[in-house]
């Protein structure tokens, strides 16, 4: 059980595939203008990262060593093009939002990392335990950040909710304010840039808080100092 | 006969960070003024909340990083760049446009990079450029020259314009822009750029607006860009700035402006025009000679003002924007540590 414990803490905080690895910050950056168009990046990443961990994971006993990576991008490849059809068929206005970076998961190196760092050395359940957490995580990350520019940018929150949803989600946007004009940087890519240096300083801001807080009481260490050399 | 003999530096006036910031303030002043003689009393507004802001906004960020705030504020730094900045906007403009941009200036581009010296990009250009890239209508919101305008106002109705977006006798912005020929006009690098992409001439577009009179063109501007010039000259005697860089910018507009006019007399201005018109004179002696973001070595000065003079007209040619010192500036900070590597001098008694 500590197994997962330690997968869980991993995935969301201490090693968190966007604010720590740092991997696919193409799509993290070019997608999030608002908080929905981050959730649904998220579930799709999600979705893939936990099949490709599980296929990954099954034969992983199987797959010489040699050609072990486009095997593994043939999976990822696969998951890829099962989500992009989903959200095509079900989703058909957020998959014009998320436009080409549906198709790019395939190159989010989130994925292949945890296909060749976790998945393709430990066994099925733990593997799919591992892409859901990270996926959560990633997801997580994605939607902060969407609703951070969102909010600076044009002061709503959760708009467009129901091109994931449904029609009924539409009642979800609000509204927090109505600036005269919108706030364009945060929307635009730089923005991005921005935001994410502000969250990954947050994160480390609070870490070190936190590591002061948890820190053990030193005892204190009377130093001697040495008059003679060392024998030797 | 007697010889005192002494060590170097035989410079005796010290000069505190202060003291520096100070000559610069002081060194606006006759551009300023003739910024509020032609624009009206926004500018003075402008400049007195973004120093407001700059100032607030510093005390906060360096008590947060737990650093001596009254030394960081004494600097006259913050003070500066709010001054900058509060120059370069539209009178009018609104005063969250202001302060937004001058908390991004101090707090992110300066404070996060860790303060005073530290800062890879020029505070207030950059908070320019966020500004301008953000809001690009209330940025592009410029008046005609108080004399030309049709609608004259006091103090009272540009403040009360800035914060409530009417006149006292409730005028609104457009109605305010409409010169005198009755079109809504900018400036004259705004005017020329929507004349070229019509199809007119230069000659044609400058002849046509408002900003004829009787220097020819736009003698609002070109007045305010001497008096600039004026200011940096006395920065420039007093040895607060170094030449190397504001006539290096020159150098480079001159050359880029007289090669471009020479190919296509009519798609491109001449050099008076390019030099007189906008920020160029204010960025030489003001903007470029920041000895933060700037380039460190003698060499590296001239190739950094040379390329921002050439971007500056490059991107007021071909680019999206009718001004681009602040665009240049910019870019050229990105470019300061490649071209501080390629020049560093020759240590003495060291080959290079």
């Amino acid at each position: 059980m500590s197994e997962f414990k330690e997968l869980t803490w991993q995935g969301l905080w201490n090693n968190n595939p966007a604010l720590v690895q740092l991997l696919g910050l193409c799509p993290l950056l070019a997608v999030t203008t608002t908080a929905i168009n981050g959730l649904g990046l998220g579930i799709a990443t999600l979705l893939v990262l936990v099949g490709s961990n599980v296929t990954v994971s099954l034969v992983r006993n199987f797959v010489p060593n040699e050609i072990r990576i486009p095997i593994f991008v043939m999976v990822i490849a696969a998951f890829v093009t099962i989500v992009q059809l989903v959200m095509n068929a079900y989703t058909y206005e957020l998959y014009l939002a998320l436009g080409i970076f549906i198709p790019l998961i395939v190159t989010n190196c989130a994925i292949i990392g945890r296909a060749e760092a976790y998945a393709s050395k430990n066994p099925v359940k733990e593997s799919a335990y591992d892409g859901f957490i990270m996926g959560v995580g990633f997801a997580l990350v994605l939607v902060f950040l969407g609703g951070m520019r969102e909010i600076i940018g044009s002061g709503s929150l959760f708009s467009g909710a129901d091109l994931l949803l449904g029609a009924w989600a539409a009642n979800m946007k609000i509204q927090l304010f109505t600036p005269e004009q919108p706030f364009l940087l945060a929307i635009l890519p730089p923005g991005a840039f921005i935001g994410m240096g502000l969250i990954i300083a947050l994160k480390n801001i609070m870490d070190t808080r936190m590591a002061r807080w948890f820190a053990p009481q030193k005892e204190k260490v009377v130093a001697r100092a040495r008059v003679t050399t060392e024998a030797s | 006969m007697q010889f005192s003999l002494s060590s170097s530096p035989h410079n005796r006036v010290r000069r505190d960070t202060g003291q520096v910031m100070r000559m610069v303030g002081y060194a606006c002043i006759p551009g300023v003024l003739a910024q509020t003689w032609f624009f009206g009393w926004g500018t003075i507004i402008q400049i007195a909340l973004a120093m407001i802001t700059a100032v607030v906004t510093e005390a906060t960020i360096l008590e947060l990083r737990k650093k001596n705030v009254s030394r960081g504020i004494r600097d006259y730094s913050a003070v500066v760049t709010a001054l900058l900045l509060g120059i370069c906007l539209p009178p009018l403009a609104p005063w969250w446009l202001v302060v937004i941009g001058t908390f991004f200036s101090i707090a992110i581009v300066k404070q996060l990079y860790g303060g005073l010296g530290f800062n890879m990009f020029n505070p207030a250009m950059t908070g320019y450029v966020v500004l301008l890239i953000s809001f690009p209508i209330s940025m592009s919101a410029w008046l005609p020259v108080q004399s030309m305008a049709q609608t004259s106002f006091g103090f009272f109705d540009a403040l009360s314009m800035i914060f409530t977006g009417f006149t006292q006798t409730g005028y609104n912005l457009a109605q305010l822009q409409l010169g005198i020929d009755g079109i809504t006009q900018a400036t004259p690098l705004d005017a020329v750029r929507t004349g070229l992409l019509s199809g007119m001439t230069y000659s044609e577009t400058l002849s046509a607006s408002i900003f004829s009179s009787d220097w020819g063109w736009s003698y609002g501007w070109s007045s305010v860009a001497l008096a600039y010039l004026l200011g940096g000259l006395v920065l420039l005697q007093q040895r607060i700035i170094n030449w190397q860089m504001p006539i290096s910018m020159l150098f480079g507009v001159i050359l880029t402006a007289g090669f471009l006019s020479m190919l296509s007399p009519d798609q491109t201005g001449s050099i008076t025009y390019h030099l007189l018109s906008g920020a160029v004179m204010f960025g030489a002696f003001f903007i470029v000679t920041d000895p933060v973001s700037g380039s460190t070595t003698d060499k590296g000065r001239i190739i950094f003002g040379l390329l921002i003079g050439f971007w500056t007209v490059i991107i007021r040619t071909y680019g999206g924007y009718p001004d681009a010192v602040a665009f240049a500036v910019v870019i050229m900070n990105i470019a300061v540590p490649l071209i501080d590597y390629y020049t560093q001098p020759r240590v003495y008694g060291h080959k290079s």
